[in-house]
Parts: structure tokens; sequence; C-alpha cells
């Protein structure tokens, strides 16, 4: 048991630095894919067909595509049509990409949530797109949107770890690294485990509690 | 109509037009600047799309192929099977039992799918046993989707109105035997969609088989595209397997989205239903 503990406590810089990186992995690609999914779903409810269809046709397409595949291109293909970025980079953009398209779909599903007679008394009452918008129909849908986007956020935590894959230093990759030093595998495992562990969990217990506070009171 | 936007009137209807000709304008010329770079940097000479003609590259991809399908469907099946029998133990009247397959279910969920593959392809090496990377790469993808399957047993199954399981016992079924008889069947219906999403997800996730080198689809394009000989193809391979995985997985999807459709639309029990 002693021995469980030292792979930590030995390497503790290694498990601290791989986490760091993840941790900031998650954040910029969280925020990314926040703001880039929003504008999608915007797209995908605005009355301009163009728009609508792009908006469409990136979901289909990111959505069918593996995760790996999309940093796989970016990793040996991108730099073939010399738009390459350094691993850390690709790994975002790559997170990004995949993320915003499920983004967009809980931003679509939750606005049309809205009873469309909702919108229309708020014409009614002569209120303008942008406090119609603002006062009416996203109080109302945010709360459909944040449970469902809670579990993407915590599905884009899980899936940083493919960037160890592609040679970013992060919790994933503390196994390789370690293993080069000859640690029993089992142990740093069960650390890397126990530490992804210690960040989901509060992010699920927070969508858990949000769900529970929001149902009663649509 | 969308809850957002009222019906235009004339001058939104010039706006929406102005602001679709504006949009198709800056798509278009991004859909430009691709093909530029394409150019520019010759992915499409020759010799980078006659490799698809040679029978070894084809060979290569296809066994590719198989191997990812054959992963997916190895895990799906197993998936299965670990989600209805981690549902059974979790609706069961035993508390520890109940509590252990809840427990199970939940940190399964929790882990990154790739951190148990991890588990699963390096732990039996560290005591000296090579797991084959297809038994690795299977019980990951087993371990974590068949939790978020029973999951969506388990949802399904409470879904079903009480008054279902009551009459059950009321006639004398065993809880087994309602669980089986009357629950399930009902259920099944209505989770069937979720089922197909899922194992959408399982495909798309063999190919973390690649960080392994399991040999499925994507560790073989990246030895395809990696050939010197057809000037390093690694663009038009990755194109035509990004093309497979989504033909695929498109598939899958569409048919999960026309099965949602058809149970909205039919009644929950339909009338004639006497067998």
């Amino acid at each position: 048991m002693g021995d469980f503990l030292g792979v930590l406590t030995h390497h503790w810089e290694i498990f601290r630095d791989g986490f760091a990186t993840t941790i900031e992995l998650f954040a910029i690609s969280a925020a990314g894919s926040l703001v880039f999914g929003a504008a999608l779903g915007a797209m995908r409810v605005c009355p301009v067909p163009t728009l609508r269809a792009f908006g469409a046709g990136y979901v289909n397409v990111v959505r069918n595509t593996p995760l790996t595949l999309i940093f796989a291109f970016g990793v040996f293909g991108a730099p073939k049509l010399q738009v390459g970025l350094d691993y850390f980079p690709t790994a975002c953009v790559a997170l990004t990409a995949y993320t915003s398209a499920f983004v967009c779909e809980v931003v679509r599903a939750g606005v049309n949530t809205v009873p469309v007679g909702q919108a229309e008394a708020a014409r009614a009452l002569g209120l303008t797109f942008s406090q119609t918008l603002g006062s009416v129909v996203l109080p109302q849908a945010v709360r459909s949107i944040v449970p469902p986007l809670m579990s993407v956020v915590i599905a884009l935590l899980k899936n940083t770890t493919i960037a160890a894959g592609f040679s970013v230093l992060e919790a994933g990759a503390i196994s390789a690294y370690l293993a080069e030093q000859d640690e029993p595998r089992l142990s740093v495992l069960i650390w890397i485990t126990i530490g992804f562990l210690v960040l989901i969990v509060p992010l699920a217990a927070l969508q858990r509690h949000l769900e529970r506070r929001w149902a009663v009171l649509r | 109509m969308s809850v957002l936007y009222d019906l235009p009137g004339p001058r939104a209807r010039r706006r929406n037009r102005l602001v679709g000709v504006v949009s198709a304008v800056l798509l278009g010329g991004f859909a430009t600047y691709v093909v530029v770079r394409f150019v520019h940097t010759g992915q499409f000479s020759a010799a980078k799309w006659q490799q698809f003609e040679y029978a070894s590259v084809q060979r290569s991809l296809l066994s590719g192929l198989g191997a990812t399908l054959t992963a997916a469907a190895l895990a799906s099946a197993l998936a299965l099977v670990f989600g209805a029998v981690f549902t059974a133990a979790r609706l069961s009247l035993i508390g520890p039992l109940r509590r252990l397959a809840t427990g199970v279910v939940e940190l399964f969920r929790a882990v990154p799918l790739l951190i148990l593959i991890f588990f699963a392809y390096y732990v039996p090496l560290q005591y000296g046993f090579a797991l084959p990377k297809l038994w690795s790469l299977v019980l990951g993808l087993t371990l974590y989707n068949g939790s978020v399957l029973a999951e969506i047993f388990r949802a399904g199954i409470l879904a079903v109105p009480k008054g279902q399981a009551e009459a059950a016992a009321a006639i004398g079924l065993s809880r087994g035997q309602t669980l089986r008889v009357i629950q399930l069947p009902q259920a099944v219906r209505a989770m069937l969609p979720a089922i197909v999403s899922q194992l959408v997800v399982l495909l798309k996730d063999t190919a973390l088989g690649f960080i392994i080198t399991y040999p499925e689809l994507l560790f073989e394009s990246k030895q395809v595209g990696g050939k010197l000989v057809f000037e390093l193809p690694y663009v038009p391979t990755y194109l035509v397997t990004g093309a497979a995985y989504i033909g695929i997985c498109g598939l899958l999807s569409f048919l999960a989205y026309r099965l949602q459709r058809r149970l909205a639309r039919s009644p929950r029990i339909p009338a004639d239903a006497g067998a």
C-alpha cells in the first residue's frame, strides 16, 4: 500500500502538470465550443435557409465522425495542407469542433421546448425581438438547456484524454510517461482514475442539483 | 415555424434574403479557400488518388473496416448483456446487490473510456499476460457503453406506468416474470432510439483502438496515408475514411431517428395487441 501511495508522491509534479494541462485543455475547449456551438444553434433556428443548411450539415457530419479521426486529421492531415498547428492548439481545435456540434443540438432542442405561444404573446404585447429573446424565450430555454449541456461538458472533460494519443502531455499521457520509469501501470492508472473522479463527481452533482431544482419550476 | 421568429413581412423577407446572400458568399469564400489550399499543396495530384486503385491499399482499408466492425459488433453484443444484467441487479430487492451494481455503473460512466481501455490493455501486460488488442478494446467499450445502456434500460423500465407492475403482481406473476413479460416489452419500445444512438457512439468509439494500435480503420488509414510512394496521401485517405464513418454512423442515426418518429406517432399500446 505504501508503494501505491509512493507512485503519487514520488511523481507528484508529473501528476500535477498532467492534470493542469487537462484542465487547461478542458477550459479552452469548453469556452470555444460554448461560443461556437451557440452560434451554430442560432443558425439552426434562424429564418435564413443558407445558414440553417450550414448548421444542419455541420452537425450531421461532425456528430458522425469519431473524435479520434478529427484529432488524426489535425495532427497528420493539416500539416500536409500547410495549416498545421502545434499539438496543444490542434487538440483545442479538434475538441472544440467536435463538442460544438453537441452544444448546438442542445441549444436548438432547448429553444424549441419553449411553447410558440410564449413568443406570440410577447410580440402581441409589443416587445421587440431582443426583448422577446432576452426576457421571455431565453429564461425559459436555459432551464431545459443547462442540464443536458452539463452532460456535454462532462463528456468533453473525459474526451480530453484522447489528446494523450496525439502528443499532448495531459492526464491520459501520465501512464505512458511513468511506464518508461518502470512504475506499475495499475497503480498509475488508478491514480489517474481518482483524479478524473475528483473533477467529474462535483460536475455531475451540480448537474443533478440543477436538474432537480429546475424541473419543478417549469 | 421556430419560436423566435414571427412570419416575415416584406421588410424581414428582404433582410433575410440579404443575410442569406451575404452568408452564402462568406461560406462560398471559405469553401474556395479550402479548395485553393488543396490545389496549392497538391492534394488533387494523380498519385495521391490513384493509390485507391491498388489492391494492397484497398485490402488494408477493408481489413481496417472489418476490424472496426468486428470490435463494434462484439462490444455491442456484450454491452447489451452487461447493461441488462446490471439493470436487473439495480432493480433487485437485495439491497447490497443493488448498491454494488449502482456503484459499478456510476464508476464506469464517470471514467474516461480511453483510461478504461488502458486498464484493459496495460494492466494484463504488467502481469505478463498479453490480452489481444481486440479484446482490450472490446472490454473497455463494453464496460463503458454497458454502463450507459444500464442507465438507459433503468430509465426505460421506470418510465413504464407503475400500475402495470402492480397489475402483474395482482395476477400472481413473480418479479422476474413481471420484468420479462410486462415491463421489458413496453420499455424496449420506448428506449429503442436511445439504444441505437448509444450503439452509434460505440461504433465511433472503436476509433480509440488507434491509440493502443489495434489495426482498425483509423489505424490502417494512417498506415496508408504514410506511404511515401504516393506522396504521403494523408488528406485523401482521411477524407475517404471519414466518409466511411459518416456513411455508416449516419445510416444508423437515420434509423434511430426513423424509429423515434414511428414510435412517437403510434399509440403506446396498440388497440389490437392480443398476442
